[in-house]
């Protein structure tokens, strides 16, 4: 099923997605899908080799975009999408790794992997999609959870400050810091393409609806009032020093490029410091078999 | 002025809204049809109006619309009112209850 | 049962470590350093760690030897990052490992289970020492033994191999990652801090007399070969990011492709294949080392350090003019069972000295059902067991 018509119309994006797996098991109007348009442009914008890019994702419903990409996809475990990414960069520096997760995966769980990720300044994009919720495992409280928020496990209103991401990671080391909502596709579009052509550490939050968890419990409408609250409450600011953005219920929702620096990243570091002792290896071609397919059948 | 038009994929479409809120010339509206899953997929109504910017593609969730400038249509009279032709039918089997 | 396809996936090929890898010569150095030449003899020039006692020392030299190689060892910021960093740096196309001892072993369990349910082929080391918890930093134990066979979640088999000396630590860690490859699991190096610390000499041979698996790749090209499809020996080829395959990996229930499918019939398929292809290759996983097990009375069943101050009793015990017999195992994981029904009607008993309350005793007595005693000589770790106290046991398997 694809919009390929007899009109000769095609959706570029879906060159991207793995359409036998479509559609999604997101609900309706959820933010996730939509932020997956703006990567798959900024994709086919970047200029990268798209046979190099490695998706990974962690578990919960951010986690499920790797499944989706018609990329090289690892879903792996709760929390640890990054130091998987961690392996693929190192091991293999020609991929263009990006982690695409949710905001308990990357920063609660995955909070450590997260800070020294940003700090070693690891050659990877991170999109931290937050809905502000434990939402594939039924809306628990996340540590991005606005605080007065009711979720399953915060029943008469969470009582938790919520953290400030852009401001952890920045104070991190990261280069790259920035953050939308599902409602700024064109900002998100040319701020993901910018940052797949940058090296090094690089973040990008996108503030998300979850409307049947997070929307649906505090009574603030269905994805469609989400997406209209961040339209109206945004306010592009950037270079905002990112200890003011923090995001306060209610008031402004700041948005924009925060953080744009030059820091040289782990493998450059890496090189530098141990400068003639790095030998370069190059596979030695490939050896005369020593043993056939004979022995194989010996596990019969 | 710029002509587009829409392609739906009805059976992908959830009914989130976002295409119609989102589009900048207010041409789409969900329609009474509904596809396999309930929802009800949107259709142009003003399809003069439709600039074929592709914002409701960019929004949607599901990847269930996208517009596309004039100049890929074949021919202007060939093009249905952005809803292909198989889905079209599959609106009708299902009834306008 | 899985469908099983002959023509799917290519022979399985063996060839020789890379010269540039190899400290070949004669050595003096301890278990952990025998390890990490091991691991780099087999090939593993990436690796991800986090500092433990008494395995640090493998991943130190490590540091050290890796960028002559065109590699890296990464310190990750804790145990759960380490055991998955090196998934990835496999998936990228390398073959990698980790070493740990208890309680960063407790920590890596869901991601040695992530490694089992993905077929990622690599190598876990653990210096096993005093526990439970903190423990014993830097003395012995044995004591994770059946952790390196049921310590994730779920069902999954793994393979565990155990050295006895320093020499043994050099050649059981090529094969813990030929092993990796040609069956695509996780391997656990079952080391223990005695073996890890010694320093004994080791001889480090020439490359061309090393035998390596490298990774069996995709025979197949992109759009013909599926990840987890397998021929008759049930294990898939492999794929890497960045050639074009579009790979889809997943800790979820997987079908063929990779992709998630959760149902019964998906996790009949994938689980059960899981534990046959080891299941299968029993009799070639059986690595024991057998003497006078003929006409013997009592066997002593072994590994590890304990193995060598058995190897004292069993000599104090034939001096005596007992039929002892010993079997030291080497690979603990699958447990060689065959071996031990077929010799249980034959002795009076089994006696398994282990440093630890009492675990692989378990299945000696399992295997044995009964057709002798099994008596155990149970030890909560810290130090050795004195001759003296295996010999006791062995006598008390004579005199029935």
């Amino acid at each position: 099923m694809s919009a390929t018509t007899e009109l000769n119309v095609h959706n570029p994006v879906e060159d991207l997605l793995r359409q036998d797996r479509i559609p999604t098991i997101w609900c309706p109007g959820c933010g996730i899908g939509t932020t997956v348009n703006s990567f798959v442009y900024a994709l086919m914008k970047s200029g990268l080799d798209l046979q190099k890019v490695a998706m990974v994702s962690g578990i919960g419903c951010s986690g499920r975009v790797s499944g989706y990409m018609a990329t090289d996809s690892f879903h792996t475990t709760h929390g640890r999408a990054i130091p998987f990414a961690t392996g693929l960069a190192l091991a293999n520096p020609e991929l263009t790794v990006v982690v695409y997760s949710g905001d308990g995966d990357l920063a609660s769980i995955g909070g450590n992997h997260l800070i020294h990720a940003a700090r070693r300044n690891i050659n990877l994009l991170v999109v931290c999609v937050n809905n502000m919720i434990y939402a594939m495992t039924g809306g628990q409280a996340a540590a991005t959870t606005p605080p007065s928020s009711t979720t399953s496990t915060t029943p008469f209103g969470s009582y938790e400050p919520d953290i400030n991401l852009p401001q952890l990671v920045d104070a991190a080391g990261a280069c790259y810091v920035a953050r939308w909502t599902a409602f700024h596709v064109k900002q998100l579009e040319t701020a993901m393409t910018e940052a797949l052509k940058k090296k090094g550490f690089r973040f990008i939050e996108i503030i998300t609806p979850c409307p049947t968890l997070f929307q649906r419990r505090n009574n603030m409408g269905d994805g469609l009032a989400a997406m209209k609250d961040y339209k109206e409450r945004s306010k592009i600011r950037h270079g905002a020093p990112t200890h003011e953005v923090a995001m306060i219920p209610g008031q402004e929702i700041i948005v924009g490029k925060f953080v744009d620096r030059e820091r040289l990243d782990y493998l450059t570091l890496m090189r530098q410091r141990l400068g003639e002792r790095y030998q370069e290896w190059i596979d030695a071609p490939p050896q005369q078999e020593e043993e056939t397919g004979k022995e194989n059948c010996d596990l019969c | 002025m710029i002509r587009g038009s829409v392609v739906v994929v009805t059976e992908r479409c959830k009914g989130c809204g976002f295409c119609v809120e989102f589009c900048p010339t207010h041409v789409l509206e969900l329609s009474s049809a509904f596809n396999a899953k309930g929802y009800h997929p949107p259709h142009l109504l003003n399809a003069e109006k439709c600039s074929g910017c592709n914002l409701c593609g960019l929004y949607c969730p599901d990847f269930a619309i996208y517009g596309y400038r004039e100049p890929t249509l074949k021919t202007a009279a060939a093009a249905p009112a952005g809803v292909p032709k198989k889905a079209e039918q599959e609106a009708s089997n299902a009834g306008d209850r | 049962m899985p469908v099983i396809d002959e023509t799917t996936t290519a022979p399985f090929k063996r060839v020789h470590a890379d010269p540039r890898a190899v400290l070949t010569g004669t050595h003096f150095i301890n278990g952990d350093a025998a390890a990490c030449e091991g691991a780099l003899a087999a090939g593993a020039r990436f690796a991800a760690g986090y500092p433990i006692t008494p395995s640090t020392e493998i991943v130190e030299r490590f540091a050290a030897r890796a960028p002559h190689v065109g590699g890296l060892f990464i310190q990750m910021e804790d145990e759960l990052a380490a055991s998955i960093t090196l998934q990835g740096m496999v998936w990228a196309g390398q073959k990698s490992f980790t070493v740990t001892s208890g309680p960063g072993f407790s920590l890596m369990m869901e991601h040695i289970g992530f490694a089992a349910m993905t077929e990622t082929p690599c190598v876990f080391m653990n210096v096993q020492r005093g526990g439970p918890s903190t423990g014993l930093p830097t003395l012995p134990a044995q004591g994770d033994m059946m952790q390196a066979r049921f310590g994730s979640h779920g069902d999954y088999l793994t393979i565990a191999l155990v050295p006895d000396s320093p020499q043994e630590c050099f050649e059981l860690a090529v094969k813990s990652f030929n092993l990796a490859e040609q069956f695509r699991v996780p391997v656990m190096l079952m080391m223990d801090e005695c073996v890890g610390h010694m320093t004994e000499k080791v001889v480090i041979p020439k490359a061309e007399e090393i035998e390596i698996y490298p990774r069996r790749h995709a025979s197949k090209p992109p759009g013909e070969f599926e990840l987890y499809k397998t021929g008759e020996d049930l294990v898939p080829e492999m794929a890497h990011a960045g050639e074009g395959y579009k790979i889809f990996v997943t800790g979820l229930t997987h079908d063929q492709r990779g992709y998630p499918l959760m149902n019964a019939v998906a996790q009949r398929e994938l689980v059960v294949r899981l534990f046959e292809k080891i299941r299968r290759a029993a009799d070639e996983l059986t690595m024991i080392d057998e003497d006078q097990i003929e006409g013997a009375d009592v066997i002593v069943v072994s590994y590890g350090i304990t193995a060598r101050v058995a190897e004292r009793s069993i000599q104090m015990a034939r001096a005596k003019g007992l039929k002892v017999g010993r079997i030291r195992l080497q690979i603990v994981w699958p447990f060689p069972e065959k071996r031990i029904r077929e010799l249980a009607p034959k002795v009076k008993a089994f006696v398994v000295p282990e440093l630890n309350m009492g675990q692989v005793v378990l299945e000696v007595e399992r295997c044995a059902g009964g057709a002798c005693k099994t008596i155990g000589v149970p030890h909560p770790g810290g130090t050795v067991h004195k001759p003296a106290e295996i010999l006791a046991a062995i006598e008390k398997g004579v005199r029935g």
